[in-house]
């Protein structure tokens, strides 16, 4: 606000925007207060679950169970997440699902840059029959059962590769990079590289690559942030518990109330139960985190890729 | 030989011998026969990049294509020695059993109304979203609102399934706690099968209302600001500007998306009603996904479940193609052009 009073120019813009204010109508600055409130209203609806669940995970068991939180810790305490972080199955999940999502994430990416590249080719002959063949697929698939019966007939099950493989390659990415290849990389460009000798292959990697990190960056975060979130084929595929990835681990102990997470011991019943309370929201805000950390930098990159696949190639 | 010279001007290398007939030229070989010239052309100058769809061609074709292929065990009664191929032919048997089964009713009428009430629930409000945020001048509090309302989209399924249960838990979750100050009696959310569809969609809504403003924001954003100049210099309020400028302008985006939706409603995730399902809720909460789940890989009646499945998939395909057909007379625009 000080720089605003000293600095001559912004002086004048005060002065513009003081006239353009008095210029809005009544009804409209009682139309923009309305907004603001309604505004303010639906950001507390979403934001009063999550704050609800981080102040129960920083509460003592006891208040927990008696459910005297709301929206402020009650006893603070980080004993939930202590025992959370010390648990050797919920650290084993969160070891799988990092690896499932930088090696899926890799896979994905690149197997997605090469078919997406050739498909922005125009001179690729058959391009278009590809993209129809690639596009049926999202129209119709022939189901569960028998995408199974491949992955087993494959020798996949109950192995890493189950969670790598089968979803490796999403239409939509697809249409995303091809769309991105083609609008946003200059055709002269492959002229270019053409007439100074460089093969197909070459001016991929050293001119078009290095030109797509964004588009790189948004497929990637994509597939990690599906690789990090689903739990659905590791619950058709796996069995062996070891390979379980954390979405897993979070469904056994948050919804089908196992409990041989944390203290296993009879005597101790009442503390237990409370435990496994208050365990559980500990257990929300830890899985959650990694991607609610590096969401606020993704989410531009986000939106950009959202608004290119909108864009039709 | 003749046909080299017709090049008026070659591309590269013209070294490719003419491979139009020489016979009766009718349009259909011509065309054909230039197609192959052009085949050839291109694997001369891009075989390099047929190299590299070899490896993305064959994940389509092993795990989105054999499947389809595999799908034919819905008219078999398959047999794990015999393999799909092996397996006796029964017809529609599967079929008739499914439709002549009373949980066939049940099942698509709680995948229809779940479906059609999410589309319809998750339609308006990420509209109103983005034409308040639209509204307000670019500050603090406008980024605030956005990244934040964003962020529940980047929750999992199984957590804010979890969030749910906790929250409207009987004994400890704030829901009933506030219903408790106005002297309501605790609610079994969970258990009461009257609930599943509203918590079904209600948690979606909150999921996913912020992503989707996101696309009606840029939509907004390209609305020509002369319009909106012009409209202010007739006096419009800011109300009248919304509904004549704004939402015309998002119209077009605003059709595609719900034919989307509509085309995708029978395609409604396995993930959420799973979870969400408990024995208590089951009457509404099963859906076609969730029975071919267990038809197939509990009961291991793989026949069955891809029967239920293809039907699923053919129902899907059929609205989907309605729906674009729809599209086509009422905006002159489909989805594929």
């Amino acid at each position: 606000m000080s720089a605003l009073t000293t600095s001559p120019t912004s002086k004048l813009r005060r002065k513009q925007a003081a006239k353009e204010r008095i210029r809005e109508p009544f009804r409209d600055r009682v139309f923009v207060i309305t907004v603001t409130v309604m505004l303010v209203v639906i950001l507390a609806l979403v934001l009063l679950p999550l704050i609800y669940i981080v102040a129960n995970s920083f509460s003592s068991a006891s208040a927990v169970s008696a459910g005297k939180v709301t929206f402020w810790p009650v006893d603070f305490s980080v004993r939930a997440y202590k025992v959370a972080l010390s648990n050797p199955q919920i650290l084993r999940g969160y070891y799988n699902s990092l690896i499932y999502a930088v090696c899926g994430t890799l896979i994905s990416v690149t197997l997605t840059v090469a078919i997406a590249y050739p498909l922005s080719r125009k001179r690729f002959f058959g391009r278009n029959v590809l993209m129809t063949v690639l596009i049926f697929t999202m129209l119709f698939s022939g189901g569960l059962i028998p995408t199974y019966m491949v992955v087993q007939d494959l020798g996949m099950l109950n192995t890493r590769w189950a969670l790598l493989i089968p979803n490796a390659i999403g239409v939509w990415q697809v249409i995303i990079a091809r769309t991105f290849f083609a609008n946003s990389i200059p055709e002269d460009l492959h002229e270019a590289a053409m007439l100074d000798g460089a093969s197909e292959l070459r001016y991929l990697r050293s001119v078009v690559l290095p030109l797509s990190k964004p588009l790189l960056a948004v497929l990637a975060l994509m597939y990690v942030i599906f690789q990090w979130n689903t739990y659905f084929d590791a619950l058709v595929y796996l069995k062996d518990q070891d390979l379980f990835p954390l979405q897993i681990v979070l469904r056994n102990v948050l919804i089908l109330n196992q409990r041989n997470v944390g203290v296993a011991d009879v005597a101790q019943q009442l503390q237990q139960q409370q435990l496994a309370n208050v365990l559980k929201y500990a257990l929300i805000v830890v899985s959650s985190l990694p991607v609610l950390i590096i969401y606020p930098f993704v989410a531009r990159h986000f939106n950009k890729g959202v608004m290119v696949g909108a864009v039709k190639g | 030989m003749e046909i080299t010279t017709k090049r008026s001007n070659p591309p590269v290398r013209a070294t490719e011998p003419p491979v139009e007939p020489r016979g009766p030229r009718n349009a259909l070989a011509r065309h054909w026969s230039r197609q192959l010239a052009e085949a050839r052309r291109s694997w001369r100058l891009n075989w390099q990049l047929y190299l590299l769809v070899i490896v993305p061609v064959a994940y389509f074709v092993i795990f989105k294509y054999i499947p389809i292929s595999n799908a034919v065990i819905a008219f078999k009664d398959y047999n794990v020695i015999k393999g799909v191929w092996g397996s006796d032919w029964v017809g529609f048997k599967n079929f008739e059993l499914f439709f002549s089964n009373p949980v066939f009713g049940t099942l698509l009428k709680n995948t229809f109304i779940l479906a059609f009430y999410l589309v319809l629930a998750s339609f308006p409000i990420p509209i109103i979203l983005a034409i308040a945020l639209n509204e307000i001048r670019g500050g603090l509090f406008k980024r605030t609102v956005q990244l934040l309302t964003y962020a529940p989209y980047f929750i999992s399924t199984v957590v804010a399934v979890s969030m749910t249960i906790l929250i409207l838990s009987p004994r400890l979750g704030i829901v009933n706690d506030a219903l408790g100050l106005f002297g309501i009696p605790a609610v079994d959310f969970l258990g009461d099968p009257d609930y599943f569809r509203h918590i079904y969609v209600w948690s979606d809504v909150w999921q996913t209302t912020g992503y989707s403003a996101v696309i009606y924001m840029a939509a907004l954003a390209g609305i020509d600001p002369a319009l909106h100049e012009a409209a202010k210099i007739d006096g419009a309020s800011r109300w009248q500007r919304i509904r004549n400028v704004d939402l015309p302008g998002i119209m077009p985006t605003a059709v595609i998306i719900l034919i989307l939706g509509v085309g995708n409603m029978m395609a409604i995730g396995f993930e959420k009603a799973f979870l969400l399902q408990n024995d208590l809720n089951l009457a509404q909460s099963e859906i076609i996904a969730t029975y071919v789940y267990k038809t197939g890989l509990v009961n291991a009646d793989f026949s069955m479940a891809t029967a239920v499945g293809l039907f699923n998939s053919v129902v899907n395909l059929c609205l989907l193609l309605f729906v674009n057909f729809a599209a086509k007379r009422i905006t002159g625009k489909g989805l594929w052009g």
